[in-house]
């Protein structure tokens, strides 16, 4: 295992410092010892074949697995220098730094407004005037608003696929996260509405540090700036996309990217 | 991912101050959530303790030998239950054999030779009569069944058995209408579609590749049936009967109309006898003395008693099913 | 290939499966004969005054105005003290419970609750809340009738909640809502109609039990509101008026019997509907 060459990228500022992090589900140790910088502003992609662990590490960096019984981590995982493993944080409030983006859409059953507003006010009090701006930039910021600005009270589930996921960005946006962390965005839609969320990805890395799981190394390429590839629950190389896609230093990897296994 | 529910104890916090448009606070939401779900094991064992306090007087006055005395006498304040525990055991048995081969028979049916266009509209006519109150069947059976009995079956039947031994002794006796006899066949139409209803579930569970395989063999529809569906049902449909004994043991109000409460044993099916549910119905606000109403409490907590082990049983064999299906997907 | 073999084998699967129609046959016409009969005799003995007038005296005319006020009233405190601690105890079994041994325990007995004999359950409240205030009442009766909603309300709570996807939660949870927050507007939302149609289920189950109220709430001859008295109610009132010799009385009990039937066929039939709408 090699943990990559993050010291040729010493300019850059850290956001979150993943070290020798495990996690087991059960007995079963489905992260081994990994270790890995996340950038400020930059989109760090994860890829491997399933069951690899990659989306297993999103999972931690806002501690959802919680929610499920026999799910443990181990090691430390500092987001601005502070370990977010520390038995004594607030998960709910690390949650609302940190958005997650899931596979599939998850339009809450309310209306398209009522979605982001249930999270901006989870929070934050504001009277309905600011709420309502607070919501139009969201959707803006998702690129959702057009098409839904004359349909705000519809329900979420109205929507297409890709407009619900946009809406789940914008869900996210809304309350102002730090990090963002998108599982396979795009596994559940179409080749247009995927370059959609690949062009919002681009612009939201200009605010949100960005942390994407994808099955689709073409989509790594496009979308991040640097890549993790694993396997088996271990870290194999870390480096600049471009670099790991074009010259990377492990066989493994080669042969992942290339096509010849997974 | 295997697991799914959200965990036991939320490891992490303690209570932390929410900002403003947190409402309520997740300790005490849980707690009640809990203190209810305390609320139904309180239930549970308050109906247990309840029945035991009242029929504490009749059980340290005649102890087990309750349960093998046959006698009924509020005058001399002695009660045995063997008359109400005969005549529950024997209407459910006859609702049983009655209801679980046509109940069956129906769901086959259902799922197998009914016009796809009559399958949904039968099915819903099923589950809606499931949802009948017993009364009515109770009612229905007082004023149109038994008087029909009365007069085309059991006479007949006590004729054409006059002779026969054994037989002649199951159907004796004068032509009430009101009887045992009458209230298993009540208790069989009202469990009728409960039955039905839990098969046809079960056996539109089975995997069709299944059945395609053995049709594929060229079995017959009853070859597939016997050979494929039913073991495959097996325990679905067993667990499904047992709910249905279940209901059947405690059932009072279509009993009570028809069956005629008579507290002793007879060998005839015709003769009027009662249930422990017709019999604490019919008698519990009138029973005056110091044992009679413990005596009905006694018979009560009897009936829960044996319904919770069936319940229990049948419990038991649709929980292994269902995570024998769910370690399958 | 036997030929005479596979003839046997022909024949004796249309033997069964005629058995399967007889028997379909056999059931739905005793069904149908039920239905027939109540809604001949139901329907001819309905008029204005069954709504109007009280439970008569022996021989003379009345209605069942009573009995029904009685029983709306009955199932009106049965789901008002049954439903929010049937809806909380489902929510712990399908939230927070669901692999735990209180989990388990509960799950276990409410399935139990579900079936077991209405009348016991009329003996704990007599033993509970009539022996300890000294009088039947309405109110004892609504808390029998409650202990039959709560078992049925936790049930389709539970399994409503167990059907609602866990991404769900998980999303809502990554938004920094804690439980409460995440059940009480996210998954309950979701789980609306599942939730309405149980009650509805709840309510058409109980609106018919008799066993639980012939010693809670007893009986009353007369129009009463007073919940602290013994109340009439539409199954106890038909009991008694058909058990009773007086053709008068049988000709209420009938249509009192049709009147609790179409209740529960319109709340079984409305529960149907709001579930197969919110599927769509």
């Amino acid at each position: 295992m090699s943990a990559g060459n993050g010291s040729a990228h010493g300019s850059e500022s850290v956001k979150v410092a993943i070290n020798n992090l495990s996690f087991y589900y059960g007995k079963f140790k489905a992260l081994k010892n990994i270790t890995l910088p996340l950038y400020r502003n930059k989109v760090t992609a994860f890829i491997g074949p399933s069951g690899c662990g990659k989306s297993t590490l999103l999972r931690v960096l806002n501690r959802i697995y919680e929610m499920y019984p026999n799910q443990y981590a181990e090691g430390e995982v500092l987001l601005d220098g502070e370990n977010i493993l520390d038995r004594g944080l607030d998960v709910t409030l690390l949650r609302a730094k940190v958005g997650m983006v899931f596979q599939k859409p998850t339009p809450f059953p309310m209306t398209i407004f009522d979605n982001i507003a249930f999270g901006v006010q989870l929070y934050e009090n504001h009277p309905k005037s600011e709420l309502d701006g607070r919501v139009e930039l969201a959707l803006r910021r998702a690129a959702l608003w057009d098409e839904v600005k004359d349909k705000l009270h519809a329900s979420g589930m109205s929507l297409s696929g890709g407009q619900q996921q946009r809406l789940c960005i914008a869900r996210s946006v809304a309350i102002k996260p730090e990090l963002m962390l998108f599982d396979e965005p795009c596994s559940a839609l179409d080749p247009i509405s995927t370059a959609k969320i690949e062009e919002l990805i681009a612009e939201l890395s200009e605010d949100y540090t960005i942390a994407i799981v994808t099955h689709n190394m073409q989509q790594a390429s496009r979308v991040s700036d640097y890549s993790a590839f694993m396997f088996l629950g271990e870290l194999v190389e870390f480096d600049v996309t471009e670099k790991l896609f074009t010259t990377p230093s492990n066989k493994q990897t080669e042969n992942y990217i290339t096509g010849r296994f997974g | 991912m295997v697991d799914l529910a959200l965990k036991e104890d939320a490891t992490s916090k303690p209570a932390t101050s929410r900002m403003p448009g947190n409402l309520g606070s997740d300790r005490t939401f849980r707690a009640i959530s809990v203190s209810s779900a305390v609320a139904v094991l309180v239930m549970f064992t308050g109906i247990m303790a309840a029945l035991i306090y009242g029929a504490w007087p009749a059980i340290s006055a005649f102890g087990l030998s309750f349960l093998w005395t046959e006698i009924w006498n509020p005058v001399t304040q002695k009660f045995g239950a063997v008359a109400p525990i005969y005549g529950t055991l024997v209407t459910s048995l006859i609702a049983m054999l009655i209801a679980v081969p046509v109940g069956i028979g129906i769901a086959i049916f259902l799922t197998e030779l009914c016009p796809p266009s009559l399958r949904r509209p039968i099915g819903i006519a099923v589950e809606l009569l499931a949802g009948i109150p017993s009364i009515i069947y109770g009612i229905w059976g007082l004023f149109v069944l038994a008087p029909f009995v009365q007069q085309y079956v059991m006479p007949p039947v006590i004729d054409a058995f006059s002779n026969v031994p054994v037989l002649s002794d199951l159907f004796a006796g004068p032509p009430y209408g009101i009887g045992i006899f009458t209230a298993g066949v009540i208790l069989a139409i009202m469990v009728l579609p409960f039955i039905t209803a839990v098969s046809r579930d079960v056996f539109l569970a089975v995997p069709p590749v299944l059945k395609e395989a053995a049709y594929g063999l060229g079995a017959t529809k009853w070859e597939v049936e016997y050979n494929v569906v039913l073991p495959y049902a097996r325990g679905g449909v067993v667990g499904g009967i047992m709910l249905a004994l279940g209901r059947a043991l405690g059932e009072t109000m279509a009993v009570t109309f028809v069956i005629g409460n008579a507290n002793r044993v007879s060998t005839s099916l015709f003769a009027p006898g009662t249930t422990i549910s017709a019999s604490i119905a019919n008698e519990f606000t009138e029973a005056v003395g110091p044992l009679y109403a413990p005596a009905l409490v006694f018979l009560g907590l009897i009936l829960f008693f044996v319904t919770v082990i069936v319940l229990g049983a049948a419990q038991y064999m649709l929980y292994r099913l269902e995570k024998r299906a769910g370690g399958k997907s | 290939m036997n030929r005479s073999r596979y003839a046997r084998r022909r024949r004796r699967s249309t033997v069964f499966m005629g058995l399967s129609i007889a028997a379909t046959l056999f059931g739905l016409g005793w069904l149908g004969m039920i239905l027939g009969a109540l809604l001949y005799q139901g329907f001819s003995g309905l008029d204005i005054s069954v709504f109007t007038k009280s439970t008569p005296p022996p021989a003379a005319a009345g209605g069942l105005l009573n009995a029904i006020v009685g029983s709306l009233l009955m199932v009106f405190f049965a789901v008002a003290i049954g439903t929010p601690v049937g809806l909380m105890a489902g929510t712990y079994l399908g939230e927070y419970g669901r692999h735990g041994r209180l989990g388990f325990v509960v799950r276990f007995l409410n399935d139990i609750l579900l079936s077991a004999p209405s009348i016991v359950l009329g003996l704990f409240i007599y033993d509970a809340m009539v022996l300890t205030m000294g009088h039947f009442s309405a109110w004892a009766g609504g808390v029998a009738l409650a202990t039959i909603v709560i078992p049925v309300v936790v049930r389709t709570t539970e399994n409503i909640l167990l059907l609602i996807p866990n991404t769900l939660r998980e999303a809502a949870a990554a938004l920094g809502a804690g439980h409460s927050i995440i059940i009480r507007q996210i998954t309950w939302r979701a789980a609306r109609a599942g939730i309405i149609t149980g009650l509805l289920l709840a309510v058409a189950r109980i609106s018919g039990e008799t066993a639980p109220l012939l010693f809670t709430a007893l009986n009353n001859q007369f129009f009463s509101l007073d919940p602290n008295g013994p109340m009439a109610s539409l199954p106890v009132s038909i009991f008694q008026m058909a058990m009773s010799p007086y053709a008068d009385w049988h000709r209420l009990a009938w249509s009192g019997a049709l009147l609790i039937t179409m209740a529960v066929l319109i709340l079984s039939i409305t529960a149907r509907a709001v579930e197969s709408r919110s599927e769509q």
